[in-house]
């Protein structure tokens, strides 16, 4: 009966003929992922000139700018940035960044576009929920802006103030001091506390739960997605390696905002409604006693706060892993080395994310003796993070590869990645965080791998699939000068935070003058700060080539212009509103057949029938290594 | 393409490694117990990174100099892994990783899985924003009661109670001084927001988190001059939120604490400015 | 229905995974693969079920955070005050108990097709969700008149935020139900209409439920546990 019913082979949802409902509104998973990968390129934006602004604050204090001085009169009074003005830079570039852009572009983004097409869906599970996953967040990123200007403007700051004295605005910030860990009593006090403590902290925390939301509505689409809507033959073994770095992302973003989310609501609680969740009794706050709050415990909220930031951590770079994996795979003509490894690393990685977020407390008067457990599940992560790194390189081995811009990008993934990994191993030991714990060490470490190595595997991306996202390549020669810079300029910024760290050097200072110890820094803190600079600067080549590609870049010549294998790569470009016009596509083999001995080409999509596969000689392609060695 | 971006690799590694090696920015010198410890366990830590580190990155490079794209090549290999490659690297870098873990616990269980030595000497040290107090208990060795209604930032700046007697001869004061090779336990208090104590050359850290009392204890081993600063965000002035810790013989400091309160504060002054910074 | 049994396989397919390098056919997914490619149906009921059990653990996560948060303020702290009991608490909580039960048996109205006591049974569970809803307003009243506000101690902190969170989930379940009532009356045309009708019920059902465990936990944790 069903056979009779449906073969009208009708889309879910019509394509949409306004402006309006097509592109702003619209529930098409792949206007949505571009919107994701829009609101992303935003906000990195807002999080580099921040970035800019602190080297600039470190390197040359009291240097004069006038833009400043215009948009943040009191923050900046003649141009001159404040040391709160740089807490506040501090906190938003953290947020900034961490949420609204390694959160953003490699799951709401890439994954939006390509995971229902890549297991041959013709949309996510629920289109609607998707849009609304997508306009929260963007709400979540306005609260965020209005937090920059509600403290950085009088005028804005006025308005709030009105409100009542928690909401009291305009003290000289763009945004709260309070790091994007945001820890209480500081973070709950109120402007007792100091700058930026007001509406800025109130208005940061309301577009941190809004964002929780945003992303668990993604996260609960794109399980479902995957779990539900899956093309025939497409087991789950045969999916790309993306498909199951998304699917783990989401599994780790489900069972973390909630968290976070909930940790937020008693934070608000305690700065609004009076509660006492984190702040203690017996306080003294800028020469006054804070008699109405008793009993919290400010290190409950490290272990909300840490058990979602840890996953965190996981959700910002296995969708770069994932990237990383099929483009290597297909631009070394090979097979991916070890998939079911890398499958069950992703996992080991994803699922021993959730055992390991003390290693940020061992410093914080927690129990030692769980530091201690903390500490060796941390060493842990550290052996599927190496199996991913030995696959990479396998991959590699005897391959034939092409060195195309996103392949140097992959390649940088797998080389930052191994850079910034592996001091996981230092930062993991209780007895070394007495000295690196909070120095600039860790910033090195946490830059490298879940800043850079993200954003390199979400390069990758954008240079991979923007032919298949907007029907015409980006420029093979500015793609690659962008990465020459990009790769050495990242190293040149981070890899001397090593050595900060190792002169002692404390995060979150917004001047290093105080210390002697920090004296021998300051060659190191100009060469950082010269090399960020070009750095940023050189990413405006990067826009130029996104920007004119979509309109005036070389037209793709076929469907699959880097001879790839996977199910976005056997449909239009730009694909058509329910992507396989519906037809659904059957899969037949494996994501990664590259290089099959006996087949007419290097790679066999697929969706290529068997009968095309066995005549060419082929055995065995669904296995995905389950066999092992072949050669 | 491909030989360049080796070379490229492998000058960033060469590089990475030159500045570890080269020591021009290293640990400044250990002065506790502890600390040369810390450094030999991280000296090991950093060695295993290091030829991690180098192997992966010279693979790496080595990977994209011999497999790069050429007309005459045959296509690559076809292989879809190997079993036995897994498992070995899966042992190997499980059984590393594991024991560094383990070795990395041995100072952290000196420190907090055992309590103070017997005959330890007890300080208090309550942060506040952008301030150091550090109590001493003076003659009597005992600290006297405290209570926020005291407090008066200029004058009283930990509150004691003007009711108990034990605390009339308590010393309060910015500078932390401790006896050299004498342990000391400290307990670390905070009176508003999260601080965390930190002196470099202690290879000591530990967050003052307000309405928690946390003891720690170490043992100083050099007498000297060293700088104590804030290493957890804990509102503007967090980079200024500066003092000194005074490691003094023990002759001297058992001289000091016998004294009063007033005599306490000009003699430990005296002695702050006889001392120097070490030169870094 | 052969649907919702086929469906619920589907569900426990997807869930169970399976499948990789026993052959190029029958990897353990219906003999395909997954996916609901091989009845050219583009709907399947299983996508809401799968869609509401993600969402119920997520909502699970948020709850174990909140009482693991409640756990260790109890323990770290010597201000805990225990409320006195509201008594109409135990009316909110007997309201959501039989709650679960007439919309149960409006769920298996609709799977044995009878349309009439499907929307019957629906209407009576709107109406105690409503009943539950004002029942745990009346609680708040009631500790309000005490003078036990929400930054009264944190037990009482705990409550209002407990049933604050809970409440706004089961005002969602209103939503849905009120949406199960305008909109899935009526027979559907086609089988993928129909299939959606009866999806759309057994998702809400399911959710009701929890939403009953839920309370019934929040409940026990909040004056029952020691």
């Amino acid at each position: 009966m069903a056979e009779a019913a449906t073969h009208g082979e009708v889309h879910r949802h019509p394509a949409p003929t306004s402006f309006i409902r097509k592109y702003i509104f619209s529930i098409d998973h792949k206007i949505i992922g571009i919107q994701y990968i829009l609101l992303a390129l935003t906000s990195v934006i807002i999080g580099m000139i921040m970035s800019v602004l602190m080297r600039i604050n470190l390197s040359w204090p009291g240097s004069h700018i006038k833009i400043l001085e215009t948009l943040f009169p009191q923050g900046a009074p003649g141009g001159v940035m404040t040391a709160e003005f740089y807490l506040s830079l501090v906190t938003m570039h953290g947020t900034m960044m961490v949420f609204f852009v390694l959160t953003t572009a490699p799951q709401g983004g890439f994954g939006n576009y390509f995971l229902p097409i890549q297991i041959g869906a013709d949309d996510m599970a629920f289109p609607v929920l998707n849009m609304l996953s997508f306009w929260v967040t963007f709400v979540g990123f306005l609260v965020l802006c209005l937090a920059i200007f509600a403290e950085g403007n009088a005028t804005v700051g006025g308005w709030f103030s009105a409100l009542g004295p928690a909401w009291a605005g305009g003290s000289g910030t763009v945004g709260p001091i309070g790091g994007w860990t945001g820890y209480p009593p500081l973070s709950a006090l109120g402007k007792v506390a100091g700058p930026g403590q007001g509406v800025g902290l109130n208005l940061w925390i309301i577009s941190i739960a809004i964002f929780c939301v945003g992303s668990l509505l993604g996260a609960l689409n794109f399980i479902t997605t995957l779990l539900n809507m899956r093309t025939r033959g497409m087991s789950l073994m045969r999916m790309p390696l993306t498909c199951w770095a998304w699917f783990t992302t989401a599994i780790l973003a489900l069972l973390s905002f909630p968290v976070l989310l909930g940790g937020g609501i008693l934070l608000l609680l305690d700065r609004l409604a009076g509660t006492s969740f984190f702040i203690p009794g017996g306080l003294y706050v800028s020469g006054a006693a804070v008699p109405q709050h008793t009993g919290g415990s400010p290190l409950l909220w490290q272990h909300l706060f840490w058990f979602f930031g840890h996953p965190e951590v996981y959700i910002a770079i296995l969708p770069g892993m994932g990237a990383t994996s099929h483009i290597l795979s297909t631009f070394a003509r090979k097979p991916i080395f070890g998939y079911r490894a890398m499958v069950f690393a992703i996992f080991a990685i994803g699922m021993l994310g959730f055992f390991v977020w003390g290693h940020h407390m061992f410093m914080s008067g927690m129990s030692p003796y769980s530091a201690v457990a903390f500490s060796i599940l941390t060493l842990s992560i550290g052996v599927p993070s190496a199996i991913k790194t030995f696959n990479w390189l396998g991959t590699l081995w005897g391959a034939k590869i092409r060195f195309t811009t996103p392949m140097l990008f992959a390649i940088g993934f797998v080389s930052l990645f191994v850079a910034g990994g592996i001091t996981g191993l230092v930062l993991g030991q209780t007895s070394l965080d007495f000295f690196f714990h909070d120095t600039y060490f860790v910033t090195a470490h946490f830059h490298l791998v879940m800043g850079v190595a993200s954003i390199f595997g979400m390069f990758a991306a954008t240079y991979f699939w923007f032919p298949k996202m907007f029907g015409r390549m980006m420029h093979e020669g500015l793609g690659k000068f962008h990465f020459w810079i990009t790769f050495i300029g990242v190293y040149a910024i981070f890899i001397p935070f090593h050595a900060m760290g190792m002169l002692g050097m404390p995060r979150r200072y917004s001047n290093f003058g105080e210390y002697e110890f920090l004296k021998n820094s300051h060659g190191l803190v100009l060469f950082v700060t010269v090399a960020a600079i070009i750095t940023v600067l050189v990413q405006i080549v990067f826009y130029f080539n996104f920007i004119w590609s979509i309109f005036k870049g070389k037209k793709v010549a076929n469907d699959n212009p880097w001879e790839a294998t996977t199910l976005e790569w056997t449909i239009p470009s730009p694909p058509p509103h329910d992507n396989f016009a519906g037809i659904m596509p059957t899969v037949y083999h494996g994501p990664y057949e590259f290089s099959v001995p006996g087949a007419p080409n290097d790679y066999i999509m697929q969706t290529e029938p068997e009968g095309a596969a066995v005549s060419a000689g082929l055995e065995e392609t669904s296995g995905n290594g389950g066999n092992g060695h072949k050669h | 393409m491909g030989r360049i971006l080796a070379i490229a690799i492998w000058v960033i590694t060469v590089a990475s490694l030159w500045m570890f090696l080269s020591h021009r920015w290293w640990f400044p010198e250990a002065i506790s117990e502890h600390g040369p410890s810390v450094d030999r366990q991280f000296v090991i830590t950093i060695i295993v990174c290091g030829i991690a580190f180098a192997a992966a990155q010279i693979g790496l490079g080595w990977a994209v100099w011999k497999y790069r794209d050429s007309a005459d090549k045959q296509r690559a290999t076809y292989s879809h892994g190997n079993n036995r490659l897994e498992v070995v690297w899966t042992v190997v870098t499980a059984v590393v990783f594991i024991s560094l873990a383990v070795m990395g616990q041995r100072v952290w269980a000196s420190l907090h899985l055992h309590s103070a030595p017997a005959g330890s000497y007890q300080i208090e040290v309550t942060a506040q924003q952008f301030a150091w107090n550090v109590r001493y208990p003076g003659k009597d060795n005992i600290f006297g009661k405290t209570d926020v209604q005291y407090i008066d930032d200029s004058t009283n700046p930990v509150g004691l109670t003007d009711t108990d007697a034990n605390g009339k001869d308590d010393v309060v004061g910015p500078t932390l001084v401790v006896p050299e090779n004498r342990p000391v336990e400290i307990v670390l208090k905070s009176k508003d927001v999260t601080h965390s104590f930190w002196v470099p050359q202690l290879r000591f850290k530990q967050d003052l988190v307000p309405g928690m009392a946390i003891h720690v204890h170490f043992t100083a081993t050099k007498v000297g001059k060293y700088e104590l600063a804030c290493a957890e965000l804990c509102g503007m002035n967090h980079f200024k939120m500066k003092s000194y810790m005074l490691v003094l013989p023990q002759s001297d400091f058992d001289a000091l604490v016998q004294l009063g309160p007033a005599d306490f504060q000009t003699k430990k002054n005296q002695l702050l400015d006889s001392y120097q910074l070490p030169q870094y | 229905m052969a649907a919702t049994a086929t469906s619920t396989n589907q569900v426990v397919d997807a869930v169970i995974g399976g499948g990789g390098s026993r052959g190029r056919n029958g990897n353990g997914f219906r003999k395909n693969g997954g996916g609901h490619g091989d009845d050219g149906l583009h709907y399947s009921p299983a996508r809401y079920r799968l869609g509401i059990w993600v969402a119920i653990a997520s909502i699970v996560m948020l709850f174990t955070a909140l009482t693991s948060a409640y756990i260790v303020r109890m323990a770290s702290s010597n201000d805990w005050t225990p409320l006195r009991m509201p008594k109409v608490l135990w009316l909110s909580t007997a309201v959501i108990l039989i709650s679960s039960v007439t919309i149960e048996i409006s769920k298996r109205s609709l799977q044995r097709a009878k349309d009439s006591q499907y929307g019957m049974w629906l209407t009576l569970t709107a109406m105690l969700g409503v009943v539950f809803v004002s029942s745990q307003y009346a609680a708040w009243r009631n500790l309000a008149r005490q003078g036990v506000y929400v930054a009264t101690n944190p037990h009482s902190s705990f409550f209002y935020l407990f049933t604050a969170v809970h409440g706004l989930h089961v005002l969602g379940g209103l939503l849905a139900l009120a949406y199960l009532l305008l909109r899935t009356r009526k027979r559907r045309e086609t089988v993928e209409g129909e299939l959606r009708r009866v999806g759309a019920a057994e998702a809400a059902t399911v959710y009701w439920h929890f939403l009953d465990g839920l309370w019934i936990c929040l409940f026990l944790l909040l004056f029952f546990w020691k």
